[in-house]
């Protein structure tokens, strides 16, 4: 059942599909940055895919990707793209679920907005450009949502500090640039 | 509509109101902008909604999450699988023992433990799930009902739930953040008389419950102020991203227990209550009967409950027994290792997801083979539904903003991460 979305999805757009996996059984396909929008109109209306529901939108961001016992060819270097784009998708009729994954190169991360055909991702693209400084291209309201608008960086980065403080009052009492923390970049 | 010229004269009572001709003795038919919140008496959860009302009817809200952001996510990224738990137990902090069950699966996932796990442990792990649910439902429904004056049902709601805390608190050792699941089982068994103790429990809400529905379900005030508002339609609700109570009451048969089972959710019986209207009074309805699927369920689950550990004994998961730690070095070595390194989880990345208080709640993690989630990612259905509050709001009349945000159970540690 699971594989036949996958087939069925590069049947219809071998050209959009990088490549697909099924990692711990969830559906993953890696799509071009330019096509998302026709795959997702694809996938919502076909009546085999029917992915009405939306589940989540999030991102990675591989700058410290070092997997343990891995070659070091599949590290990240600055050949590769920086973020991943992840949407997650769920029809209500079929039971399947979905991962749509889009690569964006660190110096361009704009992704096409998904907001206008699921509403629920209007917000969760807010948060991934929030935290990851993602261009949702087409988003009806980019703006911030969790953080204050004179937030500076994005804070989900790898090379955005744990310890960094930005507090919006600037309160004397307290240090700006406290201790560091034991633990801190122990996970590089 | 009266000038600026006019108002002033107005305000600074150079001219009677009786000298006015009849359109400029009306209210400015401009649009104002009214602020709710962030602290507001009658808005449980810290969020900022920002509305434009024409006279009392709302044009458009703004909603403002992110008063209690803790950057759960960032902190996760530092922190040992284990010590992410106390981290969620931060996030729906009326259900907190499902968020930790949503965090053990996803790494047991990551892991290939899933369905691996003592089956005394599942059962544990759905008793003490089933027991925040109604925590869950009970918080929601009470003080709703205390927002809209009902008083009484909050304290006897509220009761109810301190006896569910009081039993938690025994199982866990404390009140409200638990942090008693662990990766591969939970970290103590139940103690001993627990069963009749929930049992006698459950007798007792079900007998409050009677009350409750006695008290609200007819009561004229309530049904006015909760029946027709806020409705939902059943494709909205897909669309928008709805779970859980509220997209059932709007008709969307969907239940993470039921349609993507896990745990021992398969050989347990309760059903799905669905709503048609998809109003607050629905959603009200649907938390009602799903507080007695919950009962239902423990019962079931108090039954059949097996004797044997609670923890899997998968040396990546469990701690040497304390014996051998103490006697032998390379126990020792094992749980040094354990605790400051973490739980090693096997690179790779996947979605785990469960039936919270309020709908599908997932985990979306990305490891890298260490002890600590290179990307930890919560999909909280309170933020998915306090999305949908704008859409709700419109059309509605200020007042109406405390019923609908009340069944929307908007829990600001889930929402605001």
């Amino acid at each position: 059942m699971s594989k036949k979305v996958l087939d069925a999805l590069t049947a219809a757009h071998p050209g959009a599909v990088v490549r697909t996996a099924s990692p711990h059984g969830d559906d993953t396909a890696w799509i071009k940055r330019d096509e998302l929008v026709k795959v997702a109109t694809f996938l919502r209306d076909d009546p085999n895919m029917l992915f009405d529901a939306p589940v989540f939108c999030t991102c990675i961001d591989w700058l410290d990707w070092k997997p343990v016992g891995r070659p070091v060819a599949e590290h990240w270097d600055e050949s590769k793209p920086r973020f991943t784009v992840a949407y997650q998708l769920r029809s209500t009729k079929h039971k399947h679920r979905i991962r749509l994954e889009i690569e964006l190169p660190e110096a361009d991360p704009r992704c096409p907005s998904l907001a206008d055909m699921w509403p629920a991702f209007n917000w969760q693209e807010r948060e991934t450009f929030d935290m990851y400084g993602i261009r949702f291209e087409g988003h009806p309201d980019l703006r911030r949502i969790f953080l204050y608008e004179e937030f500076v960086g994005y804070p989900l980065r790898k090379d955005y500090p744990k310890e960094k403080r930005q507090p919006l009052v600037r309160r004397d009492d307290l240090p700006i640039n406290p201790i560091k923390a034991p633990h801190a970049g122990e996970h590089k | 509509m009266a000038d600026a010229q006019t108002l002033k004269q107005l305000v600074l009572g150079r001219k009677d109101v009786q000298d006015l001709s009849d359109t400029e003795q009306d209210l400015p038919p401009d649009l104002m902008t009214v602020n709710m919140g962030p602290s507001h008496p009658a808005m449980h959860g810290t969020v900022r909604i920002v509305l434009t009302v024409d006279g009392e009817k709302i044009v458009k809200g703004d909603v403002q999450p992110g008063y209690l952001h803790r950057c759960f996510e960032k902190e996760s990224e530092h922190a040992t699988y284990t010590q992410v738990f106390p981290y969620t137990d931060r996030l729906n902090y009326v259900s907190p023992m499902i968020n930790n069950c949503g965090w053990a699966m996803v790494a047991e996932k990551l892991m290939g433990l899933t369905g691996k796990l003592p089956r005394r442990a599942e059962y544990v792990r759905v008793i003490v799930s089933e027991m925040s649910r109604i925590t869950d439902h009970l918080t929601c429904v009470g003080a709703s009902a205390m927002e809209l004056g009902a008083f009484t049902p909050f304290l006897y709601l509220l009761k109810c739930r301190e006896w569910l805390y009081e039993l938690l608190e025994k199982v866990s050792g404390a009140r409200l953040t638990h942090s008693y699941v662990r990766i591969g089982g939970v970290s103590k068994d139940l103690p001993e008389g627990f069963g009749p103790e929930l049992t006698a429990c459950l007798d007792k809400i079900a007998s409050v419950m009677v009350e409750c529905e006695t008290l609200l379900n007819n009561n004229k005030i309530f049904r006015d102020r909760m029946a027709g508002i806020g409705a939902i339609s059943k494709e909205d609700a897909i669309k928008t991203g709805c779970v859980g109570p509220i997209a059932r009451s709007a008709g969307v048969d969907y239940d993470v227990r039921r349609d993507y089972p896990y745990s021992i959710y398969p050989e347990l019986e309760f059903d799905v209550p669905l709503g048609t209207t998809g109003d607050c009074y629905d959603r009200y309805l649907v938390r009602l009967e799903e507080l007695k699927q919950c009962i239902r369920i423990l019962r079931q689950c108090l039954v059949q409950i097996p004797d044997g550990p609670v923890m899997s004994d998968d040396h990546r998961v469990a701690l040497p027994a304390k014996q051998a730690t103490y006697n032998t070095i390379e126990s020792m070595i094992r749980h040094f290792k354990h605790i400051m390194d973490g739980v090693r989880v096997p690179a790779g990345e996947t979605y785990a997801f469960l039936e919270g208080g309020n709908g599908e709640l997932g985990f979306f993690v990305v490891s890298d083979g260490t002890g600590r989630p290179y990307k930890a990612y919560v999909r909280s259905p309170s933020f998915v539904h306090l999305s949908t509050a704008e859409m709700l709001f419109k059309n509605h009349f200020i007042a109406d903003v405390v019923p609908i945000f009340g069944m929307i159970n908007m829990i600001g540690g889930e929402c605001d991460k």
